[in-house]
């Protein structure tokens, strides 16, 4: 008798052999001047409105790379060519230069987030978050607290609002604050704590901006990573985001700024 | 990640049970099924070998959740959602294992051919009987090298269970997940060391599989 | 007697199907005909492994198929030999005879007996791996008949095997009908089984039966193609009347129809089957002393007087039928004519035992 298993398997090796033999052949397109940014899941979507804007003005090319900021670390310490490094956090900017993988010159903040309590259904949160005390859900989603700050703030609040030991178990951890708002938009957790740029455009939905003081501000820096030390691009998207222009739209998405 | 390992190996396990039960008799109809829908069903199968885990999690959150096709089904269990829970983990997991159960087992009814089925029917036996008595047992090399693979692939699954795990220590943090989190915290002795254990542990079940390939060709 | 009555008509992608026939529910009956004619689909309707919309099924008296009525195979008393034997691999062999067995619930036909009729006691313990192709094939015949048939489809049963094994099982074929009182019907392309096994006969062509009767009105018909090919023959189903010790030779049949054929063929009152080749039988006008032993009195019934060099003759002789091949000359310059009657000399070693 024949088992045919394996034939299969051989197969899709054989197809990824011969994908990796095309992909050698290809000719590489022509470079044009371009820098490649990690950028903290939270700032997903300014980071995109920025990259786009810097590209019309200097026609230098912007690729970003969107995950959580603890990834990130993990990636860079084992070679990533990222020049470029916008942080969830002060801490692991701080970090990365301090083993010389970082220039702590360029260390700057050029977003302070704030944390919302979000819900996709209208309503469900009100006004003051008192729904956190009500035990009434099921799942609430935070983003992991090792690798995400927001996470980190989440869990800061709930303590804050001596909560936390009754809504533990109810907590389900997204690996990154993208993840933590795909659990909650797909009502699977019926609400969650998230970066308020994430849903300050959002339409229906419910949210409750989490007062500063229960948590420690989220500070996020930018730093130039080794791979970036000799590219004008890299520096100069840096340099871009200082700019008031920048900083204008950074606000715009619910983010407070350092002057 | 004691913890992890007894998660894992009764999510691996359980998978194999309800594949299995599931699997075996669609690939059975599939083996023996003629017209076009047979191929589109196959396909269907085939497709977690090549969607990214991410896709199948998207869709599985999507339909496990309060807005899915079972959510009227849950609130009878007082559930709203079947994600972040080990039983949503055992349907990812199903999901994403099922054309390793699938393919090996068609080939070995595919190879089988109608043949002894045939005879069996002539021999009085009902088409049930005849499934269970000499289809099956005449099967039984595909089977199981599909329940091996299927309960290897579903020990190294990473991809489905972030999407829908929702990470919870002891019930739906498997050994890959504690992997991924040792790993994203630098903690890279402990992520070695589980690793090795997956690594070896999927080998000798691969080595199984193949000397069982082996031995069912010799007879 | 009870009849086995069957019409089947049915379209499978450019092959059209249209078989009617009625043959006696006892003894065996040959189903003959060139490869992809139809003999194997016309099996597989009557075991309802194939259902067509047109079919219609009558197994003495018992209805297995009729319009908008159709019996499963496991409902219906029908063993089926395969070509390829298909035992079970994964069971003894004493639990493949047994499968049927069981089934059915036991039965008239014993396992001792089918065991013994088959020498299959030395197998029982082993698997079908270990069997040869014709031990298998042994064992299939054995497992089909404990399932307790009342009809017995045979599909080629001997053609995967070598010369060697087809002889041993040959016998059983022929003795299988009447030792279990089941009916057999039995496929072939290959004329000399169909000549040592069938009483009765049908033969197909492109879907289509186009004679159907004893085996021996058919192979004398001329308007069929048996007796015009190449090694036409007849068979003649002979009483053993007695053996010459003396040169070692057996006498059987009774007069008119009295052979002699070297060797011993049976017990005295046993049946035997006797081959007689159209070109080894020659025609005399008068007795005349040869080396040929057997010379019969038989009259013209039929003669196919084309103009090839050849004349078939059938030739009558009390109730049984010869068939003779001779030159034309030899016919005209005898002057033969129908109804004339005239010797027939046939060469003893010519009578093969069957």
């Amino acid at each position: 008798m024949k088992t045919t298993g394996f034939p299969l398997n051989c197969r899709a090796l054989g197809f990824a052999a011969a994908a990796l033999a095309l992909l050698t052949v290809l000719p590489a397109p022509a470079r044009a001047a371009s820098t490649s940014i990690a950028v903290a899941a939270n700032f997903t979507v300014p980071a995109k409105r920025l990259a786009a804007a810097f590209a019309q003005k200097t026609g230098d090319n912007v690729v970003l790379s969107f995950g959580s900021s603890g990834q990130f670390v993990t990636e860079i310490t084992q070679g990533a060519p990222y020049e470029v490094f916008l942080s969830a956090d002060a801490v692991r900017p701080e970090k990365l230069a301090a083993i010389g993988l970082a220039s702590k010159s360029s260390l700057f903040t050029y977003a302070v987030g704030k944390l919302v309590l979000y819900s996709a259904k209208p309503g469900y949160v009100d006004a003051a978050g008192k729904v956190l005390a009500s035990g009434k859900f099921a799942h609430i989603a935070i983003a992991d607290p090792k690798a995400a700050p927001y996470g980190a703030a989440g869990i800061e609040a709930l303590k804050a609002l001596g909560l936390y030991d009754t809504v533990m178990s109810k907590i389900v951890t997204g690996k990154s604050i993208a993840q933590t708002y795909e659990f909650i938009a797909t009502g699977n957790a019926e609400l969650g704590f998230v970066a308020l740029s994430q849903v300050i455009n959002a339409k229906g939905g419910s949210q409750w901006l989490v007062p500063a003081a229960d948590y420690q501000p989220i500070v996020q820096d930018a730093v130039l990573l080794k791979a970036g030390d000799n590219d004008p691009v890299a520096k100069a998207f840096l340099a871009y985001i200082k700019s008031p222009e920048a900083l204008a739209v950074i606000r715009s998405y619910g983010y407070a700024t350092k002057p | 990640m004691g913890a992890a390992a007894v998660l894992t190996l009764e999510l691996a396990s359980l998978t194999t049970l309800v594949l299995l039960m599931l699997g075996v008799p669609l690939a059975w109809g599939l083996a023996y099924a003629k017209g076009w829908w047979a191929e589109v069903v196959g396909a269907v199968v085939s497709l977690p070998l090549v969607l990214p885990p991410t896709v199948l999690g998207f869709y599985l959150l999507i339909l496990l959740g309060p807005n899915g096709p079972f959510a009227p089904l849950l609130s009878h269990f007082g559930l709203t959602t079947l994600a972040f829970s080990f039983p949503g983990l055992v349907i990812g997991s199903c999901v994403y294992s099922l054309p390793f159960m699938v393919q090996p087992v068609r080939g070995a009814f595919a190879a089988l051919g109608q043949g002894a089925w045939e005879a069996a029917l002539t021999l009085r036996a009902t088409p049930l009987d005849a499934f269970f008595s000499v289809t099956l047992p005449l099967a039984r090399g595909g089977i199981a090298t599909g329940a091996l693979l299927a309960f290897a692939h579903t020990l190294g699954e990473f991809g489905v269970v972030t999407m829908i795990g929702g990470d919870i220590p002891g019930k739906t943090d498997v050994l890959s997940i504690v992997i991924f989190d040792d790993v994203e915290n630098l903690d890279w002795n402990q992520a070695g060391r589980i690793s090795a254990v997956l690594a070896l542990f999927s080998f000798l079940v691969i080595l199984a599989t193949l000397r069982l390939g082996h031995r069912t060709e010799r007879t | 007697m009870s009849r086995i009555i069957a019409s089947f008509q049915g379209s499978f992608g450019g092959f059209r199907l249209d078989a009617g026939f009625d043959i006696p529910a006892g003894g065996r009956t040959g189903l003959f005909g060139p490869s992809g004619c139809g003999k194997s689909t016309v099996l597989r309707c009557m075991a309802g492994l194939v259902r067509l919309q047109g079919g219609n099924l009558r197994v003495g008296g018992e209805v297995w198929q009729e319009d908008g009525y159709f019996l499963p195979p496991y409902k219906r008393a029908v063993g089926y030999v395969f070509q390829d034997a298909r035992l079970f691999t994964h069971l003894s062999v004493r639990d493949n005879l047994r499968f049927g067995l069981r089934r059915a619930g036991g039965g008239r036909i014993a396992e001792a007996d089918v065991v013994e009729f088959l020498g299959l006691a030395p197998l029982l313990g082993r698997y079908p791996a270990a069997l040869s192709g014709g031990e298998r094939q042994r064992v299939a015949i054995g497992r089909t008949l404990l399932a307790q048939p009342r009809l017995l489809l045979m599909d080629e049963p001997l053609a995967a095997l070598d010369r060697e094994s087809a002889e041993q099982i040959l016998p059983r074929l022929r003795e299988v009908s009447a030792r279990f009182g089941v009916p057999v019907l039995y496929v072939s392309h290959q004329m000399d089984e169909i000549e040592r096994i069938a009483q009765h006969l049908l033969l197909m062509r492109a879907g289509r039966v186009m004679a159907a009767g004893a085996l021996t009105d058919l192979l004398t018909d001329l308007s069929l193609p048996f007796a015009a090919r190449d090694g036409a023959a007849t068979v003649l189903e002979l009483t053993v009347s007695a053996y010459d010790e003396t040169y070692g030779l057996t006498l059987a049949g009774a007069p008119p129809l009295c052979l002699t054929v070297p060797g011993w063929l049976g017990a005295v009152g046993a049946v035997i089957r006797l081959r007689v080749r159209a070109s080894d039988v020659s025609l005399l006008r008068r007795p005349a002393s040869s080396s040929v032993l057997n010379l019969l009195p038989t009259r013209i019934l039929a003669a196919d007087i084309q103009t090839g060099p050849h004349v078939l003759v059938v030739l009558g002789v009390g109730e049984a039928r010869l068939l003779a091949r001779i030159t034309r000359k030899s016919w005209d310059q005898m002057g033969l004519a129908l109804g004339q009657e005239i010797f027939a000399q046939v060469k003893a070693e010519a009578l093969a035992g069957a």
